[in-house]
């Protein structure tokens, strides 16, 4: 149940980030998450969008470093410890977070959490064990 | 069967050769004697007449010219002929302090031609082939050399100069380009933009003649990997004509100066004495039939080494090998010399562009070496971890190589200045 994450290469210079949600709004592209990892001398931003093939492929052609990466989105209830759960079920068992971050949604009492995780086999099934699943691409409406 | 563009020249005997070189040397001298009162004087205080000068065993009592005389001299002091006689001006980049003008009479230009010619000649061009020029147009040597030898080996001539990547794949897969002239980091950069639109197949080069700025034999194999051609070396200077002083053969085993019209020498860059044919040295040029602007005894400041042995291509002219570095391009870091030649070789087997750009400070009184590297699709990732690993590998590997700490920094693809197609490969801000 993977939703496609775009990575691009970030310079540390300003304007960089502006530039590449700038592009992404002149071609009609929404934006429905994004985060970023940094050093001091560059970055990585990920960004997850309602259409991942047609952002790549627009980002690419400005010139930028891209890759795609699958993860997994789980949506949990929107209140006190409603994410505290799912990552003690995590720290329970021998899957990893990579890194993870939140998805903008307009589902009242629902928010959806992006992970990379060390195995999303592992994971998915882990999901399942305890009655839950990753949110499908259709279900958030992306393509 | 072997080809020349020349054969009689480029396969003469050496007491040929010789002799050529005797008499040449011999008019060119008394030439410059009556032409430029310059380098006269430079005669006159060294005690040295045209009298004395009766063969090349004679060269090494002619003063030398450097750089700084070329500053001083600017911009007619060192002409030969009147400027009526001129027909053409080619300048430099200027990259490394005043710009340097060349002057050129029609035959200047023509055996400045002939040599362009006997290289392309020499990687298998014939008139059946087209010559897609990528070297700048204008005052840079690059454009104007190769341009006019492809006209005379007869080959279709795509004067597009550099620059337009799109247009320049165009042309190339629509009128078939067979060999492409231009600086080995604008060929570099043309050989990734083939491979991110996938084609490969549709482009059907054989030959590539590079020069105009130092690459390494990494690069000249990822090169010819990934334009699917034979990659041949070039040199030349603007002081000298331009490329086409020397060329590549299909040997590949340095290159064969024209010595029907340069005389080279191999020097001490320390004491400017003539060191034994074999030796490392720096490179010294005696122009013997260019009448505009006849350098004698110009120092290069490249350091490379000079061999007679027979080649195996039938040529019988002198080879150097590539430039392995220029006696004023090292640099000096912390008392450790680095040759930029050092880092492309580090990044090309860490899988990094050997497009990069060297910057040098000093802060606190402690010298500071930067290396600007362009990040790949193949070394990026969504894990920062992954990317700081392999940056922290390529620091461990540069500071194997070059014995002191380099600060990496990534930067995004193709954003590394270049000039007139030369990449500005050092910058040194340090206030000495």
């Amino acid at each position: 149940m993977s939703i496609k994450q775009i990575s691009v290469f970030l310079e540390n210079k300003t304007g960089q980030i502006a530039e590449i949600t700038a592009l992404l709004a002149e071609n009609n592209i929404d934006l429905r998450a994004i985060s970023i990892a940094e050093t001091s001398d560059y970055g990585v931003l990920r960004i997850i969008t309602d259409d991942a093939d047609r952002s790549a492929a627009i980002l690419l052609e400005a010139g930028n470093i891209v890759s795609m990466t699958p993860v997994t989105v789980v949506a949990v209830e929107d209140k006190p410890a409603g994410l505290s759960g799912l990552l003690s079920i995590i720290a329970r068992s021998d899957i990893s977070i990579d890194y993870m971050y939140s998805l903008f949604t307009k589902h009242e009492g629902t928010a959806y959490m992006v992970f990379r995780v060390s195995s999303g086999g592992k994971f998915a099934n882990l999901l399942k064990e305890h009655g839950m699943k990753g949110v499908t691409a259709e279900e958030l409406g992306l393509k | 069967m072997r080809n020349y563009y020349q054969p009689e020249i480029e396969t003469a005997s050496r007491e040929q050769i010789r002799q050529w070189q005797d008499e040449r040397l011999v008019q060119q001298v008394q030439h410059v004697w009556d032409n430029v009162p310059y380098y006269r004087a430079k005669m006159e205080e060294k005690g040295v007449t045209p009298a004395d000068i009766k063969s090349v065993d004679d060269l090494h009592k002619l003063p030398f010219l450097t750089k700084a005389d070329l500053r001083d001299a600017y911009p007619y002091g060192l002409m030969g002929v009147p400027v009526e006689e001129c027909v053409r001006i080619q300048s430099t980049s200027g990259t490394t302090g005043k710009r340097v003008v060349a002057f050129y009479t029609q035959g200047d230009i023509d055996l400045w031609e002939d040599c362009c010619a006997r290289a392309i000649v020499a990687v298998g061009g014939t008139k059946e082939d087209v010559c897609h020029v990528s070297y700048g147009y204008g005052l840079f040597t690059g454009g104007a050399g190769l341009h006019g030898g492809s006209h005379k080996v007869g080959c279709l001539t795509l004067p597009m100069s550099s620059g337009n990547t799109d247009r320049q794949l165009q042309f190339m897969e629509d009128l078939g380009s067979t060999i492409i002239c231009c600086t080995p980091s604008y060929a570099a950069y043309l050989a990734e933009s083939i491979h991110e639109r996938g084609l490969q197949d549709k482009i059907h080069l054989k030959a590539g003649i590079f020069g105009a700025e130092a690459w390494s034999e990494n690069m000249r194999r990822d090169i010819e990997q990934k334009l699917g051609l034979k990659a041949y070396d070039i040199y030349g200077l603007t002081e000298i004509s331009g490329p086409g002083v020397s060329f590549e053969c299909e040997a590949q085993t340095g290159m064969h100066i024209n010595e029907d019209h340069f005389i080279a020498e191999i020097i001490d860059p320390d004491t400017g004495e003539v060191l034994p044919e074999g030796s490392k040295g720096e490179l010294v040029f005696t122009c013997i039939t260019k009448k505009a602007f006849p350098l004698l005894r110009y120092r290069t400041r490249d350091i490379c080494v000079l061999s007679r042995e027979a080649c195996p291509c039938g040529r019988t002219h002198v080879k150097m090998t590539k430039p392995m570095g220029r006696s004023d391009d090292m640099l000096i870091i912390r008392g450790v010399n680095v040759f930029p030649s050092q880092i492309e070789t580090v990044l090309l087997q860490q899988g990094y562009p050997a497009n990069y750009q060297i910057i040098v400070d000093r802060v606190n009184n402690s010298d500071t070496l930067e290396v600007l590297v362009e990040m790949t699709p193949d070394n990026f990732s969504d894990s920062l971890g992954d990317i700081t690993a392999k940056e922290k590998l390529l620091v461990a590997e540069l500071k194997s190589m070059l014995g002191l700490h380099a600060k990496v920094k990534l930067v995004a693809p193709k954003t590394i200045t270049r000039s007139e197609g030369k990449a500005v490969r050092i910058i040194d801000n340090r206030k000495i």
